[in-house]
Parts: structure tokens; sequence; C-alpha cells
């Protein structure tokens, strides 16, 4: 094996790199806080709503977990403007990941509602809260300690599927990589280091979650 | 969207059908394959991990950085990683070839993850049991502990592949002709883009969601215990 | 030559010393009951004996030759001569009956599977339970249980048969057919180390009552010796709590 490395080429492109890393996590956030009031949504509709409302979100939640991100991401890049809907590549992203948070977050969170007994839910509603305030005030407390660690999981996970969008040509993470691997023809060592960014954007992740919880939430999750 | 409709036809020609169900086929191999041998070794990167003895100690670590690293890294960054990594050691591998080693390593390390925690499953007193009898690791780790970890490591194993059918999507990138990659040529070819990825989205869903259901069907019959499943017949 | 000796044997769990030297002797075809308060050691020396637990001091001696812990030929050895009945039975949850006795011999002493296979329908006949010989663990009582335990290591053919508080978990309707089981080993002339809690019992069948107290050895003697005319103090102290019930 006749290769030497030279990673000094891709060091000299960090900043470029952080900055990838920087727009890989805001499409994160973007991604799992716009999706997450719809999966309560979702969730809520799932566990007490009417028939035929139930059916329409779990049709929706049972085909969208069970296609890649990938191809929604496609279908909006691509079949959005036949459709006359123009978004930008980073929109696009966002949505797909929204979506897929719904989905996902709608399954976690049903767990929890699943969880809740009937009898806090009568309680709440004899002291005269309405549907959604027992929602609110009641129900969300109580089953986010249950619900907490998937859902710092599944961010973890939503993190690492930023890296998709470099197909379409946005400029995460990977797709810094992808260009200064293309310019310098120095591709192994940029994907070596962008995986290098990924394990410790996921480890910085994975302790500020396990943090949060212990402290928000007295989840006692593991950090490593 | 009568643009898009009208297009159906066409689109759904014999020839288009046979490809993209081929592409079906090439998506199910990569899937099956990958998981499968990722699985089996996945048992061996177990096995290393939990060796005793000082001697071990590297051979440990590296069990263990492997499945930590792979784990927290995407799918899409190990595929580059396999492409540009192989090509230094192998001049000409085939793509296919490549997909499947990306997919196996990123199935090791997943799977490890689950079978270590279903090995963790098992009574310490098993193990002792076992030990006191002179069943070496090995021997202990296959008439023991796997027989006995099976309720642990299926369901988290199962809905891993059926991710996982999704997550051969990223394929698609190397070049590989499996169903996404299948999809953009079509698009490419002049189809709706919203005619081709509805289809391709749906034949994901065919694959996939069955896959989800024997997943779940699994895990209700691995809860129950032993007594309680249909008597089998007595010898 | 003492069957089995052990010398100034000492042993910790991290931290925790749990046994402070000590000595014990028995030859073969004798019935030696450990007896004592939790937390006193019996278990541990078995424990030791048997490899599960690492001695950090003092020596064992099976048959004239030194058991060697650290070294793994050694052990295998010892295991060979000894076998342990544990106090939750321990079979393997995943094979039945019949597996569960046979497995060692076949697979771990090279006999084969027909000779094992009749060998273990006579020693589960022994033990009372020639019709359960293709039932599951999670189908049998816990003192049926424990009876395949014992029949699993009596398929070992073990020169010692090292029995760790095997009816402290049983029910007190199911103790009985275990001790029954223990006695006409003991009548056949097995040599056994046997820790107890079944006074009793103990009193019955012991040629020798080894009694310990925070992991030392405090007294050892007769039956009669340690039940009728305790000397030391706290052999006193315990014998006087345990038979005031």
């Amino acid at each position: 094996m006749s290769y030497t490395f030279q990673f000094n080429i891709i060091f000299a492109h960090l900043p470029e790199l952080v900055h990838g890393a920087l727009l890989s996590l805001l499409l994160a956030l973007a991604g799992f806080w716009i999706g997450a009031p719809f999966a309560l949504l979702l969730a809520a509709i799932r566990t007490s709503g009417p028939v035929w409302l139930k059916r329409i979100a779990g049709v929706y939640v049972i085909f969208v977990t069970n296609t890649p991100v990938l191809i929604h991401i496609y279908f909006l890049f691509f079949g959005l403007p036949e459709l006359g809907i123009r978004l930008d590549k980073y929109w696009t992203v966002i949505a797909a990941l929204v979506m897929a948070t719904a989905a996902y977050g709608c399954e976690i969170m049903r767990g929890g509602f699943l969880s809740v007994r009937r009898s806090e839910m009568e309680a709440a509603e004899t002291l005269g809260f309405s549907r959604f305030q027992t929602v609110l005030y009641v129900i969300v407390p109580h089953i986010m300690k249950t619900i907490y660690p998937a859902l710092a999981n599944y961010f973890i996970v939503l993190t690492l599927s930023t890296s998709m969008a470099m197909i379409i040509g946005v400029e995460e993470l990977l797709g810094t990589a992808y260009n200064i691997a293309s310019d310098n023809y120095r591709h192994l060592e940029a994907f070596i280091v962008a995986a290098g960014f990924y394990v410790v954007i996921t480890f910085v992740a994975s302790l500020s979650l396990a943090l949060i919880g212990r402290w928000a939430f007295r989840v006692r999750a593991k950090i490593f | 969207m009568e643009q898009v409709l009208s297009q159906i036809p066409e689109f759904l020609s014999p020839a288009n059908i046979r490809f993209l169900v081929q592409a079906m086929g090439v998506t199910i191999a990569l899937t099956f394959f990958g998981c499968g041998l990722g699985f089996l070794l996945a048992f061996f990167v177990v096995f290393a991990r939990q060796t005793p003895g000082h001697w071990a100690l590297p051979l440990r670590a590296a069990a263990i950085l492997f499945v930590e690293t792979f784990r927290r890294i995407p799918f899409l960054v190990t595929i580059y990683l396999v492409l540009f990594g192989l090509a230094v050691i192998v001049k000409n591998a085939s793509l296919f070839a490549i997909a499947l080693i990306a997919i196996c390593i990123y199935a090791t390390a997943y799977s490890a993850d689950i079978i270590r925690g279903g090995f963790e499953s098992v009574p310490r007193q098993q193990i002792e049991a076992a030990r006191a009898m002179n069943f070496g690791r090995w021997r202990t780790m296959i008439h023991v502990i796997i027989p006995q970890s099976w309720p642990v490591i299926l369901p988290p194993a199962m809905v891993f592949m059926v991710a996982f059918v999704k997550d051969t999507a990223l394929v698609s990138q190397l070049g590989v002709f499996e169903l996404t990659f299948r999809g953009k040529e079509l698009a490419n070819q002049g189809f709706s883009a919203v005619l081709v990825y509805s289809t391709v989205a749906l034949l994901y869903f065919v694959m996939s969601y069955p896959l989800t259901r024997f997943g779940q069907w699994l895990e209700k019959r691995l809860a129950t215990p032993r007594s309680q499943r249909p008597q089998r017949k007595l010898r | 030559m003492p069957h089995l000796e052990v010398k100034d044997l000492s042993a910790s769990y991290g931290d925790l010393k749990v046994l402070h030297g000590v000595d014990l002797s028995f030859e073969k075809g004798e019935v030696v009951a450990l007896i004592g308060p939790s937390g006193s050691g019996k278990s541990t020396i078995l424990r030791v004996l048997v490899g599960l637990t690492p001695c950090t001091g003092g020596d064992v001696i099976l048959d004239g030759e030194p058991v060697r812990y650290g070294f793994a030929a050694s052990v295998r050895a010892a295991r060979d001569k000894m076998a342990i009945v544990f106090q939750q039975y321990n079979l393997f949850q995943n094979m039945d009956v019949m597996r569960n006795v046979t497995i060692a011999p076949v697979k771990i002493k090279g006999r084969p599977r027909a000779e094992a296979e009749a060998d273990a329908a006579r020693i589960l006949a022994r033990v009372g339970l020639a019709d359960k010989c293709h039932a599951y663990p999670d189908e049998l009582s816990g003192g049926q249980q424990q009876r395949v335990a014992i029949a699993r290591a009596l398929a070992l053919k073990p020169e010692i048969l090292l029995l760790d508080e095997v009816t402290s978990a049983l029910d007190p309707e199911l103790v009985n057919e275990v001790l029954d089981t223990i006695r006409d080993l003991a009548r056949d002339g097995m040599t056994m180390l046997i820790v107890s809690h079944e006074m009793a019992f103990v009193r019955e069948v012991a040629s020798k009552v080894v009694m310990m107290d925070k992991g030392k050895v405090v007294e050892v003697g007769t039956p009669a010796d340690i039940f009728d005319r305790p000397r030391s103090e706290r052999a006193r102290e315990f014998v006087g709590k345990i038979l005031r019930h």
C-alpha cells in the first residue's frame, strides 16, 4: 500500500469545515424544532383524535417512516418545482427533516402518551382543564422524562442525517469536505477529517443532551 | 398535475417496470447480504471486545473503537471512506463490492452494540454455571449466552434492518444500480419527478413495511415466555 | 492423604476482604458442613475452589496436587474433579433437562452422546425425575430444578461435590425432596462440602462441621461437638441463637 497521507492540506481548510459543521447543526436544529410541534400534534391526533383523522395521521406516519429520507429530499427538490413550488436547497432539506421529525417524533411521543395513566387525565379534566390544556400542562411534563432519551437519541440521528444535504449541493460538513476533496484530490484525508468532526459533534451533542436531561428532567442517561 | 398523470402510461411500461423491479432486487440483496454478514461479524467483534486479560487490551480497544466510531458517523461518510480507502488497497473494486463493504461495516458496528446489550442481559449465574463446568468462553457464548439473548437481540436487530432498507438509498451515490439510482435515471430521462419519486417511495414502502410488521410480530412473540407459547410435541 | 486441603486461604471482592486465612481439610468420603452467619464467607470458599472468585493468598491442595488458580490448565483440572450446585440452581434456561445434564459430559469431557444420555437417565431416576427428561427449567418447580442441578453435577462424575446453600431458595415443602437426595449421596460415599442453614439436616448427615464467622474458621468438630458442646464463645453464641427456633 503506497499512499502518503497529507492531512495538512485539509487542516488548512479547517475554518470552512467548522462553518459546514455549524450549518449541519443549524439544519438539524431547524428540522427538529419546527418538526416537534407537528410531531406533538400528530401524536395527539393518533392517540385521541376522531377516527378519520387518526387514519390520515396514521397513513402519513407509516408512509414517512417506511421510506428513505433521501427520497423525500429528491421528491421535494425535484418534484415541487413541477407543482409550482420553489424552495431553495436549504429549505428543501429542512422541509424533509421536518417531515421526518413529525413522523418519528410522533411515534416517540405516542409511546409517552400511552404511558400516562387515565387517572391523571381525569383529574385534570375535573379541575377544569380543556383537552388542549391537559396536554400542555399535565401530560407533556409527565412524559418528558420518559421520552427524553428517545428524543435525544433521535436528535443525534437527525444531525448525522443532515449529511444527505450534500447530495443536493448544500455546503454543510460533508458537502464542504467533498468540495475540499475535489479541489485538492485528497479525498481520503478529507473524509477522515469529516468523520472526525462528526464523532466530535456526536460526542458533544450526547454529552450536552445527557447533562440537560439530568438537570432539566432528572433523566439519568448514559453519556457515552 | 394533469401533466404528471398523463405520463403514467408511458412510465409504467413493461420495460420500466422490469427496470424498477430489478433495482428493488439489488436493494434487497444489499440489505440482506450486508446486514446478514454484518450481524454475523458483529458476534466476533463482541467476543473480541469481551476477551479478558491484559494481553487482550489492544484487541478490546480495537473492537470498542471500531463500534463507537462507525456508529457515530453518517452512513454516507462511511460510504465515501470505503470508496476512497479501498481504492488505496485494491485497484479496481466493483461498485457493488464497495457498497457491500460499506454496508457491512455499518451493520457490524450497529449490530455489535445490539448484541452486546443482548449478552449483558443474560444473568451472570448462567455464565458462572457454565464456567464452573469448564466451558470455555467460546462454548459458553455458543451454548448458553447466544440462545438466551435472542429475545433481547432480535427486536432491535429487526428495527435496524428495516431502517437499513431505507439507508441503501444512499448507496446510489456510488452509482450502484439500486432503486434510488434507477429512479434518478428515469427522472433524468424526462419523466416527471413527482411521478418517479412517488413511485420509488411506494416501492420502498412495499419493501420496508412488511419487515416492520414482521419485526413487531417477532417482538410480541419473543416477549411471551416459553411455557406460554404453543407447546412443542414431547419426544 | 486428605482429599482436599485448604491452607490459609484469603479472598476479596474488590476492596472488601471476605476470607482471612481459612484452613480446612477433609478425607475421601467425608461430608463436611460449613455453617455460620451470612457474610461469613462460606459460599466464597466454594466459589474460590471452583475458580469463580479469585483467591488473594493461601493454597488449595487437591489429591496432593496444589491448584494454581492463575493458570487455566490447573483450574480446568480442578474443575474436572469438583462439581458445584448453586443456590439458584442456575440451570441453562434454553435447554431441556436431558440436555442440561448431558451437555457438559458430551461437549467438555467428550463422552459419546448415547452413553451420556443413558447415564443421565440413570442419574435422573436416582434423583426422582425420570419422567421429566424433556421438560424445560421454567416448567419445573424449584425443588425439581435443584434436583436437576444436582443430577447435572453428578453427571460429571466429580470426586467432590460442592453444595452452596442448595435449599435456601426453595419453598419449605420442596426442601425435603432435595435433602433426601443429598442424604442418599452421602450414604453412597460421595465426598461433599455442604454450605447450609438446615441445622437438623447438617447434624444428621455431616461427618464434620466447620463453623465460620467474618471470614475465619471459628471451630471445627463433629456435629455433636459443635451443637452440643461448642467450645468457643462465638460458636456458643451462634448455636444458642439457631437452636432456639
